[in-house]
């Protein structure tokens, strides 16, 4: 095993790569590549470690790419954490104040159009992936199958704050009927 | 921000310095349980009024055509209207301090008692609805884009390639952005 400051190198160098690559349905969809990476390449955590890293960051307030910080500390710690967060925001961030510098204008041009047009259906196929491969973690007993179903069909039909599903799910967990 | 000219609402309006700022995403970071979103939405444009709906639909959208967390975007670009780079910093820095401290905790503590009957247990069902809210969020998606051949070729490969094949984002992305870039462009050429 690596040193935690090594560990947090590559861990930048690859999270910092691929935040450049978070189109449209945002850094959610690069969690499968996350995953891939920590888990199947480096072995540094458990596909179950990821997902509840996935899970307790979707309850906590704040931006969603915050499981990307627990990546890091359950990888590398502190710095591990750092590491993952400073990856993930500063080179977009940077980009944006780019933008923003050169007066890009946004969107309304027909080349704007085109790529967005030509990106959404890849956001899409990145954001089914993502569904895919928290699901296929989350729901290796019937009743975590069944209650990803249920979660789906009301969230399909009502528009409520999914913390609130999510305080549900633990209260299933804890009385064991998954 | 002398180089761009301000939307003459906004000129008018007080411009907030870096400390503010950091305090106003600060607030609105800590109430975004479950998405800050529509928390930026209440308080910068129903609650402080800081901007109009029609500038945040706009800059929400520049800040969804960039890559990276929308959220921090659109934090750099609003910190930036009012107080330049500096603005930029402190709206982001704000944006993220609070739950990244947060987070932390919550992280150790899984690290101290994940192994907890309970703990696994009440996370088990975490999961299983977290993975259901993305699922979710995913076929809306779906269901939002057009209905084409071509959209229904790029979303299966990209799923297959980074879900089925499990090959680097990279390299999916180095292969098809170009190739729906190409398709889309000779369309428009037509």
């Amino acid at each position: 095993m690596s040193s935690h400051a090594a560990i947090a190198w590559t861990l930048f160098s690859h999270f910092a790569m691929i935040s450049m690559m978070a189109i449209g349905g945002g850094v959610i969809t690069l969690a499968p590549d996350m995953q891939r990476f920590v888990v199947d390449v480096h072995h540094w955590m458990s596909d179950e470690s990821f997902v509840a890293a996935f899970t307790i960051a979707q309850a906590s307030p704040g931006p969603n790419f915050l499981f990307a910080t627990l990546v890091g500390l359950q990888a590398a710690g502190w710095i591990g954490a750092l590491a993952a967060t400073v990856a993930i925001v500063v080179p977009p961030a940077a980009l944006t104040i780019v933008a923003l510098r050169a007066s890009v204008k946004h969107g309304g041009s027909a080349l704007g159009r085109t790529v967005k047009a030509a990106l959404s259906p890849l956001s899409v196929g990145m954001m089914l992936a993502t569904a895919w491969s928290l699901a296929r973690v989350a729901d290796d007993s019937r009743g975590g199958a069944l209650l990803t179903a249920l979660t789906v069909a009301v969230v399909m039909s009502r528009n409520l704050n999914p913390v609130w599903l999510i305080g549900v799910g633990a209260l299933v967990g804890v009385l064991g009927w998954i | 921000m002398p180089r761009h000219a301000p939307p003459p609402d906004l000129a008018a309006a007080e411009k907030l310095n870096p400390s503010q700022l950091f305090l106003l995403f600060s607030q609105m970071t800590l109430l975004g349980f479950g998405g800050v979103l529509p928390w930026a939405y209440r308080i910068l444009v129903e609650r402080r009024r800081i901007l109009s709906k029609d500038e945040f639909r706009e800059l929400l959208a520049f800040a969804q055509i960039l890559p990276g967390p929308t959220i921090c975007n659109l934090s750099v670009i609003i910190g930036h209207r009012h107080a330049g780079i500096a603005g930029s910093i402190a709206a982001l820095a704000g944006m993220i301090a609070a739950p990244f401290a947060l987070v932390i905790g919550f992280g150790l503590a899984y690290r101290r008692y994940g192994d907890l009957q309970s703990v696994r247990h009440a996370l088990a069902g975490m999961s299983a609805v977290a993975a259901g809210l993305i699922v979710a969020m995913a076929l809306k998606m779906a269901r939002d884009l057009p209905r084409r051949l071509k959209n229904a070729l790029l979303v299966a490969l990209a799923f297959a390639g980074i879900a089925l094949l499990r090959w680097p984002l990279l390299m999916v992305l180095g292969v098809l952005a170009p190739a729906a870039l190409a398709v889309f462009w000779t369309e428009t050429q037509r």
